[in-house]
């Protein structure tokens, strides 16, 4: 029986872990190698690194952190954050990434998915997306959420799914930072509309979130989540203990 | 030393990371004299069969692997590179494997019910169906990481381990001293390491 996995998400800056309130007022938060290894240690089942570096030099720093980070880690390692072209692809997954989400890069590139898709296979590309309702209306959000595309956010989401996307982290804007649960409607209408793995994020900020998400949507297949995590809120095992008490399926 | 094949399919790095990490000593490489020094062979491998089946052939390091594999010599094939050891594999087409393991690579389309996701992706258990020397400190339900549409079949004998997806996959084989995991021991935590230093601890019990 599969599990439903549990990922901490790191948002990395100059080296440094970082994580934003509705992606605003960015607060330091601690070293990210070091919360790899504390969040493997403790049951997390996968980990997300984002890049927001905008400098080069931040990063060559990141790529560094991440080659450490592999080093050291070993559960799977998803890299996301100015990723615009097959070459960043190669050059995250040369430092131990399995697998690369894409955001904007999508937004800018249509043909970026299906490029990566061809050169290292469906399970390696995540489509990251950013959703916020307007007038109604799920619309994707790019530049960390601050500007709207316009996009329909299910017809994008199908788009890059049939383009060889093999998983879809499902960021809502709306609960993002809200910390009072994830967005079931929206992650409802992704589920219903693609066959391949939908990880929920954004609005969890205690462990009945998690139970309420995986209860009421069987088929989202992982929770992410980053402050609740780093600031020790949540603790990964007690979460795994609480989900296994409510019969469902976790790896402890 | 245990030789990592490097023959251009996926990366390689948190693989030799993994040994680095338990303390055995790896080597990354194409050279053929290196395979036929190094006292056991890893053969990873991520992507498409046909074209991994293609590239190793083209490079002639199947003849050396199958060479040193029935002279004797523990291999370890994952994901893919297990798939690999298999006589043929049904993936889009009909392809040629290195034929150190009978049986068949399919689908799992075929097996699992229409509404499981394709491909089998995440952390599964481990059911076990006969003992292994490399799977001798991991116990029956433990954890490991899959990332697989394809499965290895016709195998019943060589089977070591199940993983339960709708149907019981085929997550480790051994026939003698050729072994392959279907799952990513250097992306399975604790479990995972335990089974790459079972493998780098091997002497002479096996056959």
């Amino acid at each position: 029986m599969i599990t439903k996995r549990i990922i901490p998400c790191l948002d990395v800056r100059d080296g440094r872990v970082v994580k934003g309130v509705n992606f605003e007022g960015l607060r330091d938060v601690s070293s990210p190698v070091a919360l790899a290894e504390y969040y493997s240690g403790s049951g997390a089942d996968e980990l997300v690194f984002y890049d927001i570096t905008a400098s080069s030099d931040g990063r060559k720093l990141f790529t560094d952190i991440l080659r450490e980070t592999a080093s050291r880690v070993f559960i799977p390692l998803t890299v996301g954050g100015g990723i615009n072209t097959v070459e960043d692809f190669d050059r995250v997954l040369k430092c131990g990434a399995d697998k690369v989400s894409v955001n904007s890069g999508a937004i800018r590139d249509p043909d970026l998915i299906s490029a990566a898709a061809k050169q290292y296979g469906d399970q390696c590309v995540v489509l990251s997306v950013d959703v916020k309702r307007v007038d109604g209306v799920f619309r994707v959000f790019a530049k960390g959420g601050r500007e709207n595309t316009g996009i329909e956010a299910i017809s994008w989401i199908k788009k890059c799914v049939a383009g060889g996307a093999g998983e879809v982290v499902v960021n809502s804007i709306d609960t993002d930072g809200v910390k009072n649960g994830f967005d079931l409607e929206l992650l409802e209408v992704v589920s219903d509309a693609v066959s391949v793995p939908v990880i929920a994020s954004g609005g969890a900020g205690k462990i009945e979130d998690f139970i309420t998400l995986f209860h009421t949507l069987p088929k989202v297949d992982a929770g992410l989540a980053a402050s609740i995590f780093h600031f020790g809120e949540v603790k990964i095992s007690d979460l795994k203990d609480a989900m296994a008490r409510e019969n469902i399926s976790v790896r402890r | 030393m245990i030789a990592i094949v490097d023959y251009g399919v996926g990366n390689l790095f948190s693989l030799k990371s993994s040994f680095d990490a338990i303390g055995a000593e790896v080597v990354v490489t194409a050279d053929k004299a290196v395979l036929e020094s190094a006292d056991k062979i890893l053969l990873p491998g991520v992507g498409a069969f046909e074209d991994a089946a293609r590239k190793l052939r083209h490079s002639g390091l199947d003849k050396v692997i199958t060479e040193q594999a029935r002279a004797g010599k523990p291999i370890l094939g994952i994901c893919l590179g297990m798939q690999l050891l298999f006589d043929k594999s049904y993936e889009y087409g009909q392809h040629e494997g290195l034929g150190l393991i009978q049986g068949s690579v399919r689908p799992i389309a075929d097996v699992i019910p229409k509404n499981y996701k394709i491909p089998h992706i995440g952390w599964n258990a481990l059911a076990f169906h006969k003992a292994s020397p490399i799977f001798r400190e991991v116990a029956e339900g433990d954890f490991v990481y899959f990332v697989h549409s394809f499965y290895a079949t016709e195998c019943e004998s060589a089977v070591v381990a199940t993983s339960e997806y709708g149907a019981p996959l085929t997550a480790a084989v051994q026939d003698k001293n050729v072994f392959g995991c279907q799952f990513h021991p250097e992306k399975s935590g604790s479990v995972g390491l335990k089974i790459l230093k079972a493998f780098a601890d091997l002497e002479g019990e096996i056959c």
